[in-house]
């Protein structure tokens, strides 16, 4: 119980920590995000002072000492309020993040998934069937696989599967002609349009899963208790997912909490090159436009995810590894 | 695979940390004999050979690039002929010529952000590793948090705000969102070597704690911090490339990301200017690839336990 709490303590204060480093990121910075709007007001024709105010108070400016807009924010965090968009005013922040979190938590949440299930039993058949085929093709194309840059495979597939071979849509997340809705029809034509990104978030991250789970899964195979269990005559496969898969898991297991808290972060360079309206899109635009309440609020949400998963790991962690809890 | 086959720990890797690595002072004849054990691997082989020519291209680019980078006199959006190997752009610019001077700023960052963030980890694993009370908690929180923060959108936050640095913002911005997963395996690798015999006969002679930590201990690490330095070093190239094909870089540049930048925004899918976008995106693969066969190499002469931290994301 005391693992759990310290657990839960060190998450608050990292959560506090995370909080004030996305307030105070803006205010170390050069310039301020008014500047920017104003330099971009600026363009067609000189700025007055009125002018200036008008924008500030617009776009919600904090005011005040440094301590007044520190409490000010943390207020505004609390209540889920992150002012208005910049690129899409008068548009909330939280609204347009609601519109695009659906698309990026079902695309991205399903093929990271699948690709930690299949890279998981890829990296136990390659460390159990070590020096065979089985072990080399999926290490040395997984390892390679890591080393391209996942926009590049995207955009790749996105010329040969989209342009070349006009097999898939090649941007968007349903056509143009779709209503949302839960309908078989639209639910399809979403399937669809889903393919491509799908696809190379997939490619691109079973080499990691492969790998580690392999290199774990081939410490515990030199055990002591992995040896007892093969003398004492029990089936192959047994000895593999019983006896050395399931105390290899671990390390992979954490790998996918991580990356399951990494799901609202979407993936932005695959969503930017299929224009994929998810999470990952919608910050990449935010970036573009220098829509910093936007981009603020998105970059809260990314973390806090990553944290809440990082706490739900470490506490299975410590309920699945009773070693861990010391 | 006969390299990866090799990589089952026996029971004696696993309760020595480092492995051969570890001799005591007198390090710099194992050095030598790590180069030799790198060489030795035919994939690292292959990656310092793939490696050497990108540096030499990167060395020489004004002798072997036929034109300026950014001389856009030519015809645009030309097919690949004699004197464009590759063709233009649409700009009508060089496509050979940019990916050539493109191998500068790869080079350039991979190893400067690569160096500055492992400069950065053995520092602090190592200072972490042989502290202990209140100072090594508040360094382990520090290290959380940044292990935690997602580094891509901290990257793609800082460097909007600051748009306008250039290249030694991308590389900064890269080297501080990336020293800390380092920094935790050399603390643990520190917190195992404090204990050994030649560590405990130098305290006791009576040597400062910063002689013992980076004078004893760090030598003994070589393998290790030189793994991190190339694991670093091709997160830093592919995170530049990103930034760069995100439009996040000075996109006045001519690197391998902005080119593909200018190849998306331009297009290039859509006119044919195939090598436009197949080139850039190769030779990142090519030189990121050449360091992670290195760092098979540099795997084999530290502990196999370590390439557990090559997992997920």
């Amino acid at each position: 119980m005391t693992y759990a709490l310290r657990k839960l303590g060190l998450f608050l204060l990292t959560l506090w920590a995370a909080v004030t480093l996305n307030f105070a990121l803006p205010r170390m910075m050069p310039g301020s995000p008014a500047d920017a709007a104003i330099a971009r007001l600026a363009q067609n024709g000189p700025v007055n002072e009125a002018t200036r105010a008008a924008v500030e108070a617009q776009l919600g400016i904090p005011d005040g000492n440094l301590l007044e807009q520190y409490i000010a924010y943390l207020g505004q965090v609390l209540r889920l309020d992150f002012g208005v968009s910049y690129t899409f005013y008068p548009e909330p922040v939280s609204g347009l993040v609601a519109g695009a979190l659906p698309y990026t938590l079902v695309l991205v949440g399903a093929v990271t998934v699948l690709a930690f299930v299949v890279g998981t039993l890829l990296g136990v058949l390659a460390a159990w069937r070590r020096g065979s085929w089985a072990d080399a093709l999926p290490t040395v194309s997984g390892s390679f696989m890591n080393t391209f840059p996942y926009f590049w495979t995207a955009l790749l597939l996105l010329f040969f599967l989209g342009y070349v071979f006009n097999l898939f849509p090649t941007s968007g997340a349903y056509s143009p002609t779709g209503t949302p809705s839960l309908s078989l029809a639209f639910v399809g034509d979403a399937l669809y349009h889903a393919a491509l990104p799908a696809v190379t978030m997939f490619l691109t991250s079973l080499g990691g899963w492969i790998i580690g789970m392999r290199n774990a899964m081939i410490t515990t195979l030199g055990e002591d208790y992995v040896t007892f269990a093969e003398a004492n005559g029990l089936r192959g496969r047994t000895v593999a997912l019983r006896y050395a898969a399931r105390n290899a898991i671990l390390p992979n297991l954490t790998g996918f909490g991580l990356a399951l808290g990494g799901v609202v972060g979407g993936s932005i360079l695959v969503e930017q090159v299929f224009g994929y309206p998810g999470i990952g899109f919608l910050l990449f635009n935010a970036v573009i436009g220098q829509d910093y309440p936007l981009m603020q609020a998105l970059f809260l949400m990314i973390t806090v995810s990553v944290l809440v998963a990082n706490l739900i790991v470490d506490l299975l962690y410590g309920a699945l590894d009773p070693r861990t809890r010391r | 695979m006969s390299q990866n086959t090799n990589q089952a720990p026996t029971s004696t890797s696993v309760g020595t940390a480092a492995g051969s690595d570890i001799d005591g002072p007198g390090a710099r004849r194992s050095g030598a004999r790590a180069l030799r054990t790198i060489w030795g691997n035919r994939k690292a082989r292959a990656g310092l050979i793939i490696l050497g020519v990108f540096l030499v291209v990167a060395a020489l680019a004004p002798l072997l690039a036929p034109y300026a980078p950014t001389d856009n006199s030519f015809e645009r959006n030309a097919d690949a002929s004699a004197a464009h190997w590759l063709g233009t752009t649409a700009a009508g610019e060089d496509v050979l010529s940019q990916l050539i001077y493109g191998s500068r700023i790869s080079v350039l960052v991979g190893f400067g952000a690569g160096g500055l963030a492992t400069v950065i980890a053995v520092l602090v694993g190592l200072s972490w590793g042989y502290v202990s009370g209140w100072i090594g908690e508040v360094i382990n929180f520090i290290v959380n948090l940044f292990l935690v923060i997602p580094g891509l959108p901290l990257m793609i936050v800082i460097a909007t705000y600051l748009s306008d640095g250039g290249i030694s913002v991308i590389i900064a911005v890269i080297a501080i969102t990336g020293w800390a997963w380092g920094a935790r395996v050399l603390r643990s690798q520190t917190t195992s070597l404090r204990s050994r015999d030649f560590v405990t006969a130098a305290r006791f002679s009576g040597e400062r704690p910063g002689r013992i930590v980076f004078r004893e201990i760090l030598p003994n690490m070589t393998s290790i911090i030189a793994g991190g330095f190339f694991g670093s070093a091709t997160a830093a190239i592919l995170a530049e490339a990103g930034l760069e094909f995100l439009g996040l870089g000075d996109s006045t540049l001519v690197t391998w990301g902005t080119m593909l930048y200018w190849a998306q925004n331009s297009n290039a899918l859509l006119v044919g200017q195939w090598a436009l976008l197949f080139a850039p995106g190769l030779c990142i693969s090519l030189f990121a690839t050449s360091l992670t066969l290195i760092n098979f190499g540099v795997d084999g002469i530290s502990n196999p336990r370590l390439r557990e931290g090559s997992t997920g994301r």
